[in-house]
């Protein structure tokens, strides 16, 4: 059964880190809480069913399209909702989540409420010690880590990942040295939501599309930054991975209570915030606050 | 001359009562309310049901209402029930008062018709459920039958009736898995989503599968919009269950079907999974769905009686699928509406009820007959068993779902032998016969 739990653990663990670390990236970046940010990969995930189901695209490529097309909304968005009101956090945050239902009830007109699903790319299964995993299941841990790599490479490695950090730590002195933030904040945005788009395309075939498969993950995403540690992307990958653990455990343990699993991951959160309340990775930012 | 605002204003309110009041008042029409969650299958089944059942009362001119003859006209109203409560209530009340509809059909969640329904009892409004299972609604109607007399149950049967007939359905598959099997005593897992209506369900599950000769390894409660159920498959591998018996009437139903298919869980999938009813399932599960059986109340080729194939092959022609239980509004409004309104030459609901409630009548689905409780009094509730209402026992083999049950079903000892034209084998999935075949 540990071995069950761990492997479960790990699938749940490594979704959620998919879509916080986008969330978080946006947020560390330019103090955005994208509150629409699930609602964009909802809209990548039917973006691919109807690349596949109506126009007969491959998969891959359905995939690479919808993350173009998402991180092309994603960046409009930015410009028309988001960059105007941008020093307001509690206007943001209403703006955002204007935009998520805006996109549900788009989804909803279009596609109805029916649940749709869509192929997965590597069908079949592996077993390990008598534990059965789906190839498919493996490829999101493995895009996971890939991602989490692959963002810290930017940052660390590059020229505009230091531009992304620098603005992080201070605005107004990166703005000083020369830097253009607005801009810095916009590409970071287009990250953001192109990690989004990512995340439901490697999520979407072990999902149901439906117009409101972005709130469960919204809550979950938000429990794992708030317990990582807002912003930072260390800290999101942490928290998904307890909060992934917590829920198989409960699945495992408490199976009539298995409906559960999200209040008990949610409580965790809030232990941990108890005992300290910025979160396992504390705040890169605090002297600005 | 120059006009007071205020006289204006009257003369313009009037105008506005006038363009709304008067149609209705003039029309010779009978105006049926259709209500659903309108932009899901739910909803769409409900609206084709009623629009069928329209044009076919239409094309022939109408229904005798006394020495007038009136043609049926639809009102559709969007419940939204399974997001928004008040966006239901606001849907009735516009059916009520706005459209002043004389019946109503449809409604889906037992939470949203229970509130429906007060409001159509309190504007004295027959209102046919075609959705909701609880017992409840229909026990309202012998505690205070002044108020709730206008209620009548159209589709499915309560849900006692639905978790009895599951339970023959899982003792069907039991026995057979048994006799193929050679599996001395049969092991089941309950799954059942978290809502009200399972509750009843797991207990009975609980009390009566032991005396059944199965054991109950576990019950697992998963969300019933869970997007992941690998953990609860893998516990019920562990568990060493040969039958899941399934509980779902969400999304979950094919998460959970998807996910079993594809890492080829070696257990029998029985019970109600509402998902699993409709044509889209099996590409829902990106094909997965195989050997999934579920309660259901229509199959393509299978026939209660000679009114079944009527419906369901006119029913496909026109809109491309299988009906589901909530496309029997064509039934509420064909088969128990129409005749009776005919029969009373009125549209009076209090004379309509008391016919209503007393008839007898074959139905696509078998035949309606409204039980009374222990003490006699009305419930306007569905007589279940052979000769009435059974459902069907569905599998899906080879990406077609087929009818499966009753196959030679003996619903008592001594009882004659129901099989429904149509029916076929039930298939035992071959990863299930690879496991246990010794």
């Amino acid at each position: 059964m540990i071995l069950d739990i761990i492997i479960s653990g790990l699938i749940n663990g490594s979704v959620y880190a998919l879509l916080a670390i986008g969330f978080s990236l946006i947020y560390g970046a330019a103090r955005i809480v994208n509150l629409a940010h699930t609602a964009f990969y909802m809209v990548a995930s039917y973006c691919i069913y109807y690349a596949t189901h109506k126009m007969g695209v491959h998969p891959v490529l359905a995939m690479l399209l919808a993350i173009i097309l998402v991180t092309l909304i994603g960046l409009v968005c930015y410009q028309l909702f988001i960059n105007p009101i941008r020093e307001h956090e509690a206007a943001v945050l209403i703006a955002t989540i204007a935009i998520a239902m805006a996109m549900q009830e788009v989804m909803l007109l279009i596609f109805t409420g029916d649940f749709l699903s869509v192929p997965a790319l590597v069908k079949g299964y592996l077993k390990i010690f008598g534990v059965k995993i789906a190839y498919q299941q493996l490829l999101t841990i493995g895009a996971a880590l890939l991602i989490l790599a692959g963002v810290w490479a930017v940052l660390m490695k590059t020229r505009l990942g230091l531009a992304i950090r620098s603005t992080a730590q201070d605005r107004e002195v990166a703005n000083l040295m020369g830097m253009n933030e607005s801009r810095v904040a916009m590409i970071t945005m287009g990250i953001s939501v192109g990690l989004a788009a990512f995340a439901g395309a490697v999520v979407v075939p072990l999902t149901i599309v439906n117009p409101h498969m972005w709130m469960h993950p919204l809550i979950i995403m938000l429990a794992v930054v708030v317990l990582g540690g807002l912003g930072s992307l260390k800290g999101s990958f942490a928290g998904a991975y307890i909060l992934g653990f917590t829920e198989s455990l409960v699945v495992f343990l408490l199976p009539m209570g298995a409906f559960l699993k999200g209040s008990v991951a949610l409580s965790v959160m809030i232990l941990v915030l108890l005992i300290r309340p910025e979160g396992l990775f504390g705040i890169a930012f605090e002297e600005e606050r | 001359m120059k006009i007071p605002k205020f006289v204006l204003s009257i003369l313009l309110v009037a105008c506005l009562v006038m363009a709304i009041g008067l149609p209705a008042y003039a029309a010779k029409v009978i105006k049926i309310g259709v209500i659903g969650p309108m932009k899901f299958v739910q909803g769409k089944g409900h609206w084709n049901g009623a629009t069928m059942a329209a044009e076919e009362i239409n094309a022939k001119g109408g229904l005798w209402v006394g020495k007038k003859k009136m043609k049926i006209e639809l009102v559709k109203a969007d419940s939204n029930e399974f997001l928004s409560m008040t966006d239901a209530t606001n849907a009735m009340e516009l059916l009520l008062t706005r459209h002043k509809v004389d019946f109503i059909v449809g409604g889906f969640r037992t939470e949203a018709v229970l509130a429906m329904q007060d409001m159509a009892m309190d504007y004295k409004k027959i209102f046919i459920g075609v959705g909701a299972a609880s017992d409840e609604i229909c026990t309202r109607v012998a505690k205070d039958y002044d108020t709730y007399k206008y209620w009548f149950r159209g589709s499915p049967f309560n849900s006692s009736y639905l978790g009895k007939t599951s339970f023959v359905h899982l003792g069907t598959v039991a026995a057979i898995l048994k006799m193929s099997l050679h599996i001395p005593k049969i092991k089941v897992a309950v799954v059942a989503e978290k809502a009200m209506w399972t509750e009843g369900m797991i207990k009975a599950c609980q009390v009566y599968l032991p005396k059944m000769g199965m054991e109950v390894v576990g019950v697992w409660r998963p969300s019933a919009v869970a997007t992941d159920v690998t953990a609860e498959l893998a516990a019920i591998q562990r568990s060493g269950a040969h039958i899941v018996f399934t509980i779902f009437s969400s999304s979950v139903g094919i998460t959970f079907a998807r996910q079993a298919g594809e890492l080829k869980i070696p257990a029998a999938m029985v019970g109600i999974n509402v998902e699993a009813q409709k044509d889209s399932f099996y590409e829902a599960t990106q094909r997965m769905g195989d050997y999934v059986m579920t309660l259901n109340t229509y199959a393509r080729g299978v026939e209660y009686n000679e009114l079944t194939p009527r419906f369901v092959n006119t029913y496909i022609k026109r809109f491309g699928e299988t009906p589901t239980y909530t496309a029997d509004t064509y039934t509420a409004i064909i088969y128990s509406l129409a005749p009776v309104i005919e029969e009373a030459g009125t549209l009076n609901a209090d004379k309509i009820v008391a016919i209503m409630e007393n008839r007898e009548y074959a139905v696509p689905g078998g035949k309606h007959k409204y039980m009374k409780d222990a003490q006699g009094r009305h419930l306007h509730d569905l007589t279940w068993g052979p000769g009435y209402l059974t459902s069907l026992g569905v599998q899906w083999q080879d990406g077609k779902l087929v009818g499966v049950w009753p196959n030679r079903w003996k619903a008592a000892k001594g009882a004659p032998e129901i099989t429904y034209k149509g029916i076929v084998p039930y298939k035992i999935a071959p990863w299930v016969i690879e496991k246990y075949k010794k």
